[in-house]
This record gives structure tokens, C-alpha cells and sequence, in this order.
């Protein structure tokens, strides 16, 4: 079965699609474009086409065995982390309430921990209907299986629709899993949900080649229709504490013996290296030169709050370590400001930061790429205006 | 020691140029690499194998061409390699992916460790390790950076993974599927030792005939259960970029901390 199709009455031979293709997998036979096997259907010829003669394959069976419509409802997993609910849960119980009143479906959302049945309260207050609680002392640090496991359990005995987690480390682990033995469609890294007004499937927007090109992806056969989300994407939801909902204790069933993994300790990082949640982050590249440089960051992040980031090539030179590196080989950030100092803005580096909602850049060079993404830039040595910029910022935020 | 790596071919994006007309990917020369996460999981499989013995096995799941990828692979010292090619593979997302490696694994037969990068640079999914180990019913180790233990014969490990809070220690027992991060260990380049016997290693290729028990509903694109339905360029960043140029440093701070304050973002 082909992946692409092309459609020959519409062809002019251009070339176009074949200088963009990835794979090196069009050519023209006859003035006409034709792909060979080299083809992984990954969509980034399409745009190019002048004519739209260029669209993936859609054939493929239609849904088979038990009706789809058995299955209804919006879920939410809500992460925790010692007791504390996760920002980007939150964000998706907003963006869940939403779709679940766009299905004319409840929101349901699932809270699994130790001790945790303060969280199962606040998801209502932040617009569960229904809460599905899980406590268990199996479940106090999360683990892949039994964390797993008890959703599994749920899945097949409610039947949602849409099942919902973080992009975070342990979402993107738990959804994977869970997708994989329930044999339905998970999309990464949403940035974007809606619902399609005519089948009622949820459309599931992501990036791809590194933010390059986007893909709206459905799973119209497989129930639930999954999705991972990314930080900061959706807006946090304003708390109700009089919304009224249901919580439902859950029993865990796995057992200790089950379990082939044993959480021993965990080494907290400062705030300030938690770039997924940060809402401001400062990075540094190259221009720093050496590790020094980083303390001019620090203290403008500690004014602002904020986070401090770095690229790539910062950490291969040792100066700070790869837990805060962004880009396409460290960590991909979406906080309201990012301020670039010292950075280029490679192409890998901009995949990881160019969705940030207010970018500044500050570097010597005016025709570095991160100019090219920039809200705001300062031409200039970073050493001069970190600081002036710092001092501003202690003088008007009042600190 | 029995380890195998699951590695992908993809497009090396430091290649990529962006159209500023169209705003889509324009490629001139082509290469492809193999996944720089993948990397680190080679790196790692060949320490492990250097440590207490064993074997490397790769293995790549792709179109025809992806053999260079293993060819590479086996060039950094692997053993063994193995392509999962066939046209009924062809358009698997990451449920078939997972599906039709976990297929191969069992075939391979005996391991301790599978290694796979935290994901690939170019779905950026990060799903088909999680998805191999919950398939093959094993232990499942994510964004590792490092092994702190390994004791074969307790079939016991201790890891460190990288998580956003800071580094979760994580003791588990073997097998065990580990994706690596970047940060784990610095990947070798291949050698002419290497390099010459990867050119006269026999590389087989196994399609759907060879994996048993592969149900052929549940593989490539009819077996995939997401579908792409539509393709578009990122909307662009709004707004030109507003350069700051005052009299002094001061200034140009002063008037840049107003901006971002008129933000309302702080």
C-alpha cells in the first residue's frame, strides 16, 4: 500500500515535493512525480505542492468487533508529585473540561497516589465531575506498572473516550505503556485538542521535524483516543472550591510482589532547573564563556523567578549540567518569557524554545538566527546588559 | 550478557533549511543519520558488553536503506544486526512500531537489557520503548543517565533517571528495557576494525513472514491505530522583532524591562 498518493492529473512536475522530502524519496519519471519504498508517509512534501496533488494514504480498515459508542467521557490523569498536584495536570483539567462539554461528556478525572485524597478534591475544583481515587501506599511514588495497571483496570471497566496525561516525564512513560497494552492510538506531544464537529473524534495537533511541521492526527478505531499534552499549551483553569463532583475510592490490585521496580531515593533538583514548569526562563550559550557566565543569569532568573536554561553547546563545554539544556537533543519549553543571552539560536535550539510566548534575545552578533524568533533584542555584550537588566527589573518589580 | 539496542534511521536536521516563503522543509543533500539518542544507547550496550561479556545485538525497523544505520552500529562494535523491512511495515506509527519490534525481540530470543534512546529527533514521540516493554511484559527504565549497578547474575540493576523535579534512583530487576538520555556517555566513533567487518557482515533482513505470530492486522499502516489527517506549516511568530537601541546599556535595559512588563506575563 502506498503512503502517499499522487495524483497524476494534478502533477506539473515541478520538483518541488522532491527537494523537501526528508527521505530522498520522489524523483520524477517523465516529467511526472512518482515515490518509491524510501517513503515513511511523514507529510513534509505536502505543503510544497502548488497544485495539492500530494496527500497521504488514507485507506484502512474500518473498525471491527465492539461498538465505539460504547465508550464516553473525557479522563484527566492527574499527576502528582509528593502530595503536590503537577501544573500541567491542572492545565488539562481546563482543556478537559472543554472537550468534555464540546461531547456533551463528563470529565473524569483520575488521581492514583498515597495520601492523596486532598487532590482528588481539588480536581473538582478545577472542573472534574467525577474523581477516580486510587490510594494505596503501592502507589506513593509513581511507577511504571502498577501506575499503569490501575488505570488499565479502569479503562475496561468505564469505558472513556478520551484519555488525557502530562507530556512530562512520567506521563509520556505511563501513556505509553498503557497505549500499548490497550492497542489503541496515542499522539505525543499535543499542542493543540479539539474535537471535529462532524465525527466527533478528537483532533490531535503536534509538531513534528523539530517543530518544522505540524500534524492534526486522529485514532478513529481505537478506544480511547490518547494523547500526551505539553506544558503550558492550555490555560490554567480558575478554582472553584464550590463545585460539587463524585469521588470514587478505587482499590489497587496489583501486589508488592508484582512490582519489578523499587523507587530508592530522589535527589531534588532547585527550582530553578525545572525548566517543563518554570513560566521564565534565562538561558546562556556560547557567548558566556564558561561556566562563570552563568551566575549573571542566575541572578536575573532569581529576580524574575525564573528558570535557567542553556544550549547545547554550553553543556558539551561542561559549564552547567544537561539538565538544563533546551533544544532538540535536551528539553522542549514553552514558558510566557525566554531570554536568550549569548545564543545563536541554532536550528536545534530553536525547536526546543520557539513556541515561548515572548522570546528576547541579547547578543553581539545581529545577524545571529535567534534575532529571527525574537519579540524583543538588545544588541550587546550580555555581561553589561544581564546585569543593567537586572538592576530595571529589582527597581520596577519592587524587589 | 545479551543486549539489544533498537536503533532508527533519520534525517539528519542539521541538514534542514526552512523556506521563509513556503515555511516548509527544504533538504538539499541528503543524510541520514542514525538517531542521536540511539547513540548513547549503543555507547552504553558496548560498555555493558566490555563489562561483563555478552553480545550486541542491533536491531532497526525501516525502509531499505535504514541497513546503514545498522552497518554503522555494527561499525562502533556491535555483533549482531538485524533489518526489519517490508512494504507491510511501511507506515507504522508508534503502536506498530512497538508491536513489530517486540515481535523481533522475541524471535532474537534471550536478553538481559534493551537499549533504546529517550526518543527519536524526528517524531520526537518518545512512546515505542515504553510501548516494546509493555508488549514483551518487562521491566521499563525511561530517561535513564546513568547505571549506578549492574549484577547479571542477581539479575538486579540500579539506575538514575532524569526527571523534571531532579534524578529518581530506581532499583529494578532484569530484563529490562532502558531508554538513555544524552547525558549518560560520550558515543565512540566507529573504527576501521569495525567498519570493515560491518561491510562483510551479513545483515539479514526479516519482513512480516519471519516474525511468528505477527497478525498482520496489527502491522504498518493498517495496523496503526493513529492517523495523520492533516498537515500544515507552524503558524508563524506574531509580530516583527522590536531591536531596543538606546544611548547606554542602561537605558536599553530600562526600556526593554518596561516592554516585558507591559507584557503582563510576570
Amino acid at each position: 500500500m502506498p503512503l502517499l498518493d499522487i495524483d497524476k492529473d494534478k502533477c506539473i512536475g515541478c520538483g518541488n515535493c522532491i527537494d523537501a522530502c526528508p527521505f530522498g524519496a520522489l524523483s520524477l519519471v517523465d516529467g511526472m512525480v512518482v515515490v518509491n519504498d524510501k517513503c515513511t508517509g511523514c507529510g513534509a512534501c505536502l505543503l510544497t505542492c502548488p497544485m495539492h496533488a500530494l496527500n497521504l494514504s488514507q485507506e484502512r480498515p474500518k473498525a471491527t468487533g465492539e461498538s465505539l459508542s460504547a465508550y464516553s467521557g473525557v479522563w484527566v490523569w492527574v499527576e502528582q508529585f509528593k502530595g503536590k498536584t503537577c501544573g500541567i495536570s491542572v492545565e488539562m483539567l481546563g482543556q478537559g473540561r472543554k472537550l468534555a462539554n464540546r461531547r456533551n461528556a463528563s470529565l473524569t478525572a483520575c488521581v492514583l497516589g498515597h495520601q492523596v485524597e486532598h487532590i482528588a478534591k481539588e480536581a473538582i475544583s478545577f472542573g472534574a465531575d467525577r474523581v477516580l481515587w486510587v490510594d494505596d501506599e503501592i502507589l506513593a511514588a509513581y511507577r511504571t506498572t502498577p501506575y499503569a495497571g490501575a488505570l488499565i483496570d479502569l479503562v475496561h471497566q468505564y469505558n472513556p473516550e478520551i484519555f488525557l496525561l502530562g507530556a512530562s516525564s512520567r506521563g509520556r512513560d505511563l501513556a505509553g505503556s498503557i497505549a500499548s497494552l490497550l492497542y489503541t492510538g496515542l499522539t505525543a506531544d499535543c499542542t493543540g485538542l479539539d474535537i471535529d464537529s462532524d465525527s466527533g473524534l478528537l483532533l490531535q495537533t503536534r509538531p513534528a521535524f523539530g517543530g518544522n511541521i505540524m500534524a492534526t492526527i486522529t485514532c478513529p478505531n481505537h478506544r480511547p483516543q490518547m494523547a500526551t499534552v505539553r506544558h503550558h499549551v492550555f490555560e490554567m483553569p480558575v478554582d472553584d472550591p464550590r463545585r460539587q463532583g463524585q469521588v470514587i475510592a478505587v482499590k489497587a490490585t496489583l501486589r508488592p510482589e508484582q512490582i519489578t521496580t523499587q523507587v530508592v531515593d530522589f535527589i531534588l533538583e532547585k527550582d530553578e532547573v525545572n525548566l517543563a514548569d518554570a513560566r521564565v526562563i534565562v538561558a546562556g550559550g556560547h557567548g558566556l564563556g564558561g561556566p562563570d557566565g552563568f551566575q549573571t543569569l542566575h541572578k536575573l532568573a532569581d529576580v524574575l523567578g525564573g528558570a535557567v536554561g542553556s544550549s547545547r553547546s554550553a553543556v558539551d563545554a561542561g559549564w552547567i549540567s544537561y539538565a538544563h539544556q533546551v533544544g532538540q537533543t535536551g528539553r522542549t519549553v514553552r514558558p510566557d518569557l525566554y531570554i536568550a543571552c549569548g545564543i545563536s539560536g541554532q536550528i536545534q535550539h530553536l525547536a526546543g524554545m520557539k513556541t515561548s510566548r515572548v522570546i528576547v534575545a541579547i547578543n553581539t552578533n545581529p545577524d545571529a538566527p535567534i534575532f529571527t524568533v525574537a519579540n524583543y533584542g538588545i544588541v550587546g555584550d550580555l555581561f553589561q546588559v544581564v546585569p543593567a537588566l537586572t538592576e530595571q527589573f529589582k527597581k520596577k518589580l519592587h524587589k | 550478557m545479551n543486549i539489544i539496542v533498537c536503533i532508527k534511521q533519520v534525517p539528519d536536521t542539521t541538514d534542514v533549511k526552512i523556506n521563509p516563503e513556503t515555511n516548509t522543509l527544504v533538504r538539499e543533500g541528503i543524510q541520514n543519520i542514525i538517531n542521536p539518542f540511539d547513540l548513547y544507547a549503543i555507547e552504553e550496550a558496548l560498555r555493558l558488553k566490555e563489562k561483563f561479556g555478552g553480545k550486541v545485538s542491533t536491531i532497526s525497523l525501516g525502509p531499505p536503506q535504514s541497513i546503514n544505520a545498522l552497518k554503522e552500529a555494527v561499525g562502533m562494535g556491535a555483533d549482531e544486526a538485524i533489518q526489519l523491512s517490508d512494504r507491510a511495515f511501511a507506515g507504522s506509527d508508534s503502536w506498530a512500531t512497538a508491536y513489530t519490534l517486540a515481535l523481533a525481540i522475541k524471535k532474537i530470543g534471550e536478553f538481559d537489557i534493551i537499549l533504546c534512546g529517550k526518543q527519536a529527533i524526528d517524531g520526537d514521540t518518545g512512546q515505542v520503548g515504553p510501548g516494546i516493554a509493555s508488549q514483551l511484559g518487562i521491566t521499563q527504565l525511561t530517561y535513564v543517565f546513568k547505571i549506578i549497578s549492574l549484577d547479571p547474575e542477581a539479575g538486579a540493576i540500579t539506575v538514575e533517571r532524569l526527571l523534571e523535579e531532579g534524578r529518581e534512583i530506581v532499583e529494578a530487576r532484569l530484563p529490562a528495557l532502558l531508554t538513555v538520555v544524552k547525558d549518560i556517555n560520550q558515543p565512540r566513533r566507529p573504527t576501521l576494525f569495525h567498519i570493515r567487518r560491518a561491510s562483510k557482515l551479513l545483515i539479514p533482513t526479516w519482513t512480516a513472514a519471519d516474525l511468528p505470530g505477527a497478525d498482520s492486522t496489527r502491522l504498518g499502516l493498517t495496523g496503526s491505530p493513529t492517523q495523520v489527517i492533516k498537515i500544515f506549516s507552524p503558524p508563524k511568530r506574531e509580530g516583527v522583532l522590536n531591536l531596543i537601541t538606546a544611548d547606554n546599556v542602561e537605558q536599553s535595559a530600562s526600556v526593554l524591562a518596561d516592554k516585558i512588563i507591559a507584557e503582563k506575563i510576570l
